[in-house]
């Protein structure tokens, strides 16, 4: 044993112990009494398992395993150039295919699940500009959801405009939302505009939540239109009939469409004159002033924008849900959503993906486990940060802009 | 020399909050010149720079550029007039490639061919930065951060260039080379320099004229040359 591998164990002891005091109180006390043997089971099997996985990761880096993760690694290195040979557009469309039949193999539940996932895509590929792009931390973003929920369930309640008609409208009442709160607070930097943003994510909610007459406050809104279609009917010569979208595929389709919107903008905007002074902003503010970058627009547009796609998700869950209230629209949502882009990778679309399907089909996934959640979570996110912490999937900074292909 | 000057400085006052950094600055700049301020810390140099780019806002004075007031510009206004800076620390935008780097200097420009040939002549200019286009701007050296700070100021084809302490940090050989560009800069392109150092020997040596600055105030102003046969100018500044 040398000297270094003494140490490791020790910290690693060391944790083990601390783990117990945290979990102890956890398991050990119920009902007034005191018991030792649950949280120690508990216990045995996470030092367990953590023994057998970091001996296993002491022993590879050492190269004890040469012999085995050679041709494996050999065998992924050629799986890698070979699925780097087939083009992005093809990807895209074995995607686009497997995201277009999903619903005739899957029941109910998982459409469900599905569609929750999109509606966190959506929202996440927002707060990626804001965030990813424009390097402003962002923690009311949910605001802009709870604006374009309320606006789309107000229409729809009081003067009865199709759902569609509505995307438009809530996208720029979400906007100006944006721009109302982006207008004072951007004036301020860091973790001052965190706290403001927080601040007024808070504002929204409470707003929501006690302007009886517009609002109907914490008793929320009821009876929201689905959305609704025209389908071709022959019943009677050729007509059109209109149909409400009620069950989950239609619905699926609908946020899936939203979805590929979301993503296309995201992408055109990411590598225009306008991302790229996003990204210097990102970079160094001053800097990007002095290359004559009118920071404070820019910034201003880059809250706009991401408060859009934040009010199209809200309206689609208006839609879905056929009904809001203000408990939909707390911190713990932005909380999620800021997680996603930090856990996916900050500025990269496919990471936004990868990390709201990880933050919201997982769980669902290890429903068994609900009660462990958030502890899960915790420890999930400590390990990401130390293992890949530019997240799943970084951004990819090079190669991929038009201008460089040349 | 020519007859207006490219920017002049007239009574300038500048604070940050209670703090006043600059109390009545007035300098000239004519055209074809380098013209360098040198001071100590704290005097007042780079907030000067700041000052005619905007970011930090004149409380009084005037500050003329081609004989019109820019005091109240935006910041990101100016560069399409010509007056571009390369701040001090370099400022580079560290995530995004040299490549991008450079390009971001021409961010208000609109004409693409004419910034793919800038492009061109500024890589020739900078041969270490041609080899490395691709590579995140924060990796590079403190050298050749210095010379993509310049290389991007010189994107947006500068009439007048601000240049802030391009010496910072840097080894004397890459000093050297960077002030043989600077010259090369003037001499070729006629770009108007305004250098602000705190290496007071180099920077005298590369302008004309020099303007010394204490705690916010102009206290001398001379051709370089006369400055550096000045006793206290020896003693202060150039360490003899």
């Amino acid at each position: 044993m040398t000297r270094g591998s003494k140490r490791f164990w020790l910290t690693w002891a060391l944790a083990l112990v601390w783990f117990f005091v945290l979990l102890w109180p956890l398991l050990g006390l119920k009902d007034g009494q005191v018991t030792f043997a649950a949280a120690f089971e508990v216990w045995l099997w996470v030092a367990g398992t953590s023994f057998v996985l970091l001996s296993a990761w002491r022993l590879n880096k050492a190269g004890a395993f040469t012999a085995v993760t050679g041709p494996l690694g050999r065998v992924k290195a050629r799986l890698d150039s070979a699925a780097l040979r087939v083009p992005t557009p093809v990807w895209l469309v074995i995607l686009a295919a497997g995201a277009l039949i999903y619903p005739q193999f899957t029941g109910r539940y998982a459409q469900d699940v599905a569609i929750n996932v999109l509606v966190y895509v959506c929202l996440g590929l927002g707060l990626n500009i804001v965030i990813g792009l424009c390097g402003l931390l962002d923690l009311g973003y949910i605001a802009f959801y709870g604006v374009g929920a309320y606006t789309y369930a107000l229409l729809s309640v009081h003067y009865a405009v199709p759902f569609w008609l509505s995307l438009p409208v809530c996208a720029l009442f979400a906007a100006v939302a944006g721009c109302i709160i982006g207008y004072p607070t951007l004036r301020m930097r860091g973790d001052y505009l965190a706290i403001v943003t927080l601040g007024f994510g808070e504002i929204v909610r409470i707003v929501l939540n006690n302007w009886m007459g517009l609002t109907n406050g914490p008793n929320g809104i009821l009876g929201i239109h689905p959305p609704g279609a025209y389908v071709p009917s022959l019943a009677d010569g050729f007509t059109l009939e209109h149909i409400w979208l009620r069950s989950l595929t239609p619905l699926y389709y609908v946020i899936l469409g939203l979805t590929v919107v979301t993503i296309i903008g995201v992408h055109r905007l990411n590598f225009s004159r306008i991302g790229r002074a996003w990204e210097s902003i990102r970079e160094d503010e001053t800097a990007a002033e002095l290359m004559g970058v009118n920071t404070f627009n820019l910034k201003l547009l880059a809250y706009a924008m991401g408060a859009v796609f934040g009010g199209l998700a809200g309206a689609f869950f208006a839609a879905r849900m056929r009904f809001v209230s203000p408990e939909s629209f707390t911190f713990m949502e932005s909380a999620m959503v800021l997680s996603m882009v930090v856990l996916g990778g900050m500025g990269s679309i496919p990471g936004v993906i990868l990390g709201a399907l990880a933050l919201v089909a997982l769980p669902e996934v290890f429903r068994e486990f609900e009660l462990y959640r958030m502890l899960a979570f915790g420890g999930a996110m400590t390990a990401m940060m130390v293992f890949r912490p530019k997240g799943l999937w970084p951004a990819k900074r090079f190669g991929s802009r038009s201008e460089e292909k040349d | 020399m020519a007859d207006q000057p490219l920017l002049e400085l007239r009574d300038v006052e500048a604070a940050y909050g209670n703090i006043k950094a600059l109390k009545g600055i007035s300098l000239c700049v004519y055209p074809g010149e380098i013209v360098s301020i040198i001071g100590a810390n704290g005097a007042g140099k780079s907030t000067t720079l700041m000052t005619i780019c905007g970011i930090v806002r004149a409380t009084a004075g005037e500050i003329l550029y081609q004989g019109r007031p820019i005091q109240d510009k935006a910041a990101d206004r100016l560069p399409q007039t010509g007056l571009c800076q390369v701040p001090e620390g370099r400022r580079i935008f560290p995530r995004l490639s040299v490549r991008e780097n450079l390009e971001m200097g021409a961010f208000f420009r609109r004409d693409k061919d004419d910034i793919k040939r800038d492009l061109d002549h500024v890589l020739e200019l900078f041969p270490v930065l041609a080899e490395r286009t691709k590579q995140e701007g924060g990796t590079l050296s403190g050298g050749e951060q210095q010379m993509l700070a310049i290389g991007r100021a010189l994107m947006g084809r500068p009439k007048m260039l601000l240049l802030d302490e391009p010496s910072l940090g840097l080894a004397p050989l890459i000093v050297k080379r960077i002030f043989e560009i600077v010259a090369q800069i003037n001499e070729q392109d006629g770009t108007t320099i305004l250098l602000v150092e705190q290496n007071a020997n180099i920077a005298l040596s590369a302008a004309s004229r020099g303007y010394v600055m204490e705690t916010g105030r102009v206290t001398m102003e001379d051709a370089t040359d006369r400055l550096r046969d000045n006793p206290e100018i020896r003693k202060a500044y150039l360490g003899e």
